[in-house]
């Protein structure tokens, strides 16, 4: 019995893995292109801002939450910064402010969710909305461009590291970070403790609504620095950024087998989540299917994937 | 009746149960009983057609049957109530006894309401139940809605009734109408299959034993011609020798001391002290308030007024992180819903209240950490498969110790223990006494709900009994009967108090 479940589990995790590699195969038999290098890194290039997101987001969903504010606190953090920098402040002050503004729109929702035991998917849609909102009194709905020259800012979101796109390499280091937090700390083993049993957790004397806020202030953090990079590789800040990143990390999440419910899931296939919706992407423009079309493909793995998650669990 | 031969399954190599026997006469009430993990509920699932067998027949009635699911064994006759009722709180009463087979205007889809709300009213006081149909089934008691199930059980033409553990939530009351409930049945020609832990209960109603162990079928008995202690011997296959281990504990000062402790609706001016090395022990029937008591002063849910005094100084216990750090530990009343993360491993499961001692600076020990779990599978006798063993495939007894291990970890100068041994087996019980006492010899203050009235006696240095929230007597070991601690559980207080 315990052989089967532990064979099951393997299975569980190697399976978004393997339906990368089918899609990465199926695309690069349709369109040879897809292969060269210069791709390749265009596509993690494009992935890392949904990627640090989705990372972020499975924190949330492993305490048993979700967040669908952080597209519009990636707006919202976007245009503060872009806005202090066009005003002349130092860009890296400006750059901090902002990954701290990120943190606290996050930490917001973690008070409301955990001290005002509003519903996560309530508490966010509600901020969802009034953070959109403020940016867009903020910034009176027009992009905020005329950012400066500063090197660190230019080269988070469009420099290159031995080769390698700068935004890709923030992505792996967070990557680094997070999966170490995630398996190495008391922290992490909190952040599943809550998911998996909150009222066990709060019996075994952990503080459960402080870690919720953390998780919250996290996801919020690392939007802030998804925006940043955003920010820095359009030279502006846009009042509709962000919008439905929401969906796109919550389904790198589910596409990396962790459970909406809670308690169970690992980064490792956010990561290969985010990669699959990545590829899709591309791919499917490489072969030139519309784009209008490309929804529906997207939707469709998405949902194959949950419902062959669901057979081999029940 | 039922007649189940050689009966064998094996999950992924590993045998369950092994050429197992089981004959069930028409109107007998037979107990199946045998420690947790000896195959019963297997037996029943596969009897049931939850699970198919490796080999083996199953004969209902004379004939050779082969279920492959539940609704099959139901048209035959065979319905189970489940431990965890299956009943939908929100749906009225008439609602969940016809779900699934409701009544309708021909093809309509249109209910005939009015009919199944009298059916249901004749059904339930046919079983001496009267109550309102159409009230929420959420308005029954946990006793009364067994009494539904067992009303859905006969209205699908059920002529056997598996049992599981149906008394483990019920007061004493309600378990002396369940049982008057399940004679007159038997008298009518139905057939019972009880499942418990309950031994006294078991030689109160049922006719016949059958005993398992290991998977293994060891035999079955008249009732009128066994004892206690064959089965129990029969069941651990060895001598347990005395049901109660024996305790040296020297009594010290004042550990506790609670006064005047109130919540609103829950318990009224509870006071009581406990000393160091003493197992005081909290009866009282279900919905006495002696869970919410221990939960605050755990600080889970917090009290209206009063005061706890620890070690001769007063304390606020705030949250359960607070009562923690004062060295109180809290093994609860409901090992899944409280005690564990069912999806953690066992080693996980202990490591939840001892960050401090497997961390530094937020950084998990891995070494640390399974010291801690191989110290403590040794010290408890946990039987695992090993650190990475899920806590949901453990067995009841193994689950408690789990919950207890996690509280030992913190080094507990007071530990609350509620209900420690439900549903656990009869070995497993014996093991868990034994702690509670090296504890109490430690010098360790144990508070000890329990809703089994010899384990009160036989484990409590003193008793306090309470009823409907408040303290109705404090007696200490040699005052203590089931008859007097009863009469003052069901509120015959204040009388006895008076003339004491």
């Amino acid at each position: 019995m315990q052989l089967k479940t532990a064979n099951q589990s393997i299975i569980q995790k190697i399976a978004p893995f393997i339906g990368l590699i089918l899609i990465i195969l199926i695309i690069s038999i349709l369109e040879p292109r897809f292969l060269a290098t210069s791709n390749l890194l265009n596509v993690l290039r494009q992935v890392s801002m949904n990627a640090l997101i989705a990372f972020g987001m499975t924190f949330v969903i492993l305490t048993g939450g979700i967040d669908l504010s952080v597209g519009s606190i990636l707006a919202l953090t976007g245009a503060v910064t872009a806005g202090m920098m066009a005003s002349g402040m130092d860009p890296i002050l400006a750059m901090l402010i902002g990954l701290l503004l990120g943190a606290v729109l996050g930490a917001i929702n973690g008070i409301i969710i955990a001290k005002g035991k509003v519903a996560p998917f309530i508490a966010t849609l509600a901020t969802m909305t009034i953070y959109r909102g403020l940016t867009l009194v903020y910034t009176e709905g027009r992009p905020i461009s005329g950012l400066g020259d500063n090197m660190a800012f230019q080269m988070l979101g469009k420099g290159y590291f031995l080769g390698i796109p700068i935004p890709v390499v923030t992505m792996l280091i967070s990557f680094a970070i997070l999966y170490f937090i995630l398996k190495k700390t008391t922290f992490g083993r909190r952040v599943f403790a809550v998911g998996g049993n909150e009222e066990a957790s709060i019996l075994s004397g952990i503080n459960a609504d402080r870690v919720k806020i953390y998780v919250y202030a996290l996801v919020g953090l690392l939007a802030g620095l998804a925006s940043l990079i955003l920010t820095s590789r359009l030279n502006s800040a846009q009042p509709t950024a962000g919008e439905m990143f929401e969906l796109d990390a919550i389904a790198a999440v589910v596409l990396g087998g962790t459970s909406l419910t809670g308690g169970r899931g690992w980064i490792v296939g956010t990561l290969i989540g985010a990669l699959i919706i990545g590829v899709l992407n591309n791919g499917l423009n490489l072969i030139g299917v519309s784009s209008f079309f490309q929804q529906v493909v997207k939707g469709a793995v998405i949902l194959l994937a949950v419902l062959l998650d669901r057979k081999k669990t029940a | 009746m039922i007649k189940m031969t050689n009966i064998s399954k094996s999950f992924s190599g590993n045998q369950v149960l092994k050429d197992v026997q089981f004959s069930l006469e028409k109107g007998e009430i037979h107990a199946l009983m045998g420690e947790n993990g000896a195959g019963k509920s297997t037996m029943m699932k596969i009897l049931t057609g939850i699970y198919s067998r490796d080999s083996g027949t199953i004969e209902v009635k004379g004939k050779e049957v082969e279920f492959t699911s539940p609704k099959q064994a139901e048209e035959a006759g065979i319905a189970v109530i489940h431990q965890e009722l299956n009943i939908l709180p929100h749906l009225s009463i008439t609602d969940n006894l016809f779900l699934g087979k409701e009544e309708t205007f021909g093809r309509s889809g249109i209910l005939k309401t009015k009919a199944m709300r009298e059916k249901t009213r004749q059904a339930l006081a046919e079983l001496g139940l009267n109550v309102d149909p159409s009230q929420p089934a959420s308005t029954l008691s946990v006793g009364q809605q067994q009494i539904v199930e067992i009303a859905k059980a006969l209205s699908a033409n059920a002529e056997v009734i598996v049992m599981d553990e149906p008394t483990a939530a019920l007061t004493d009351r309600e378990i002396d109408t369940l049982f008057e409930t399940v004679r007159g049945l038997q008298s009518k020609g139905v057939s019972f299959i009880y499942i418990s832990h309950r031994m006294e209960e078991i030689f109160a109603l049922c006719d016949r034993i059958t005993i398992l162990r290991d998977g293994q079928y060891v035999g079955d008995r008249n009732i009128k011609e066994t004892s206690f202690e064959e089965i129990v011997q029969m069941m651990v296959g060895r001598e347990l020798g005395e049901r109660f281990p024996e305790r040296n504990a020297q009594i010290g000062d004042v550990k506790l001391a609670v006064k005047g402790l109130s919540r609103k609706d829950c318990f009224e001016d509870v006071s009581f002290e406990i000393r160091k090395g003493e197992v005081l022990s909290i009866a009282g029937l279900m919905g006495a308030g002696r869970t919410e008591v221990a939960q605050s002063l755990f600080g889970y849910k917090k009290a209206d007024s009063g005061t706890v005094v620890l070690d001769g100084r007063e304390v606020k216990i705030d949250k359960p992180k607070t009562a923690k750090e004062l060295g109180i530990g809290y093994v609860t009343e409901d090992r899944k819903s409280e005690g564990l993360i069912v999806d953690f491993t066992v080693e996980e499961n202990v490591s939840m209240t001892n960050f401090s001692s497997i961390s530094k600076n937020g950084l998990i020990s891995k070494d640390k950490e399974r010291s801690l779990y191989e110290g403590m599978v040794k010290r408890l006798g946990i039987r695992t498969s090993g650190p990475t063993q899920t806590a949901k495939s453990l067995s009841g007894g193994n689950q408690q110790k789990v919950v207890i291990a996690k509280w030992l970890g913190i080094e507990p100068e007071l530990l609350i223990l509620d209900e420690p041994t439900r549903g656990v087996d009869v070995g497993a019980k014996k093991e868990i006494y034994s702690i509670i006492n090296e504890l109490a010899e430690r010098g360790v203050a144990i508070l000890m709900i329990s809703s089994e009235l010899p384990e009160v006696i036989g484990m409590a240095d003193r008793v306090i009994v309470m009823h409907e929230g408040k303290v109705t007597a404090d007696l200490p070991k040699r005052e203590m009967t089931q008859e007097r601690i009863m009469h003052f559980a069901t509120g015959g207080g204040k009388l006895a108090v008076e003339n004491s």
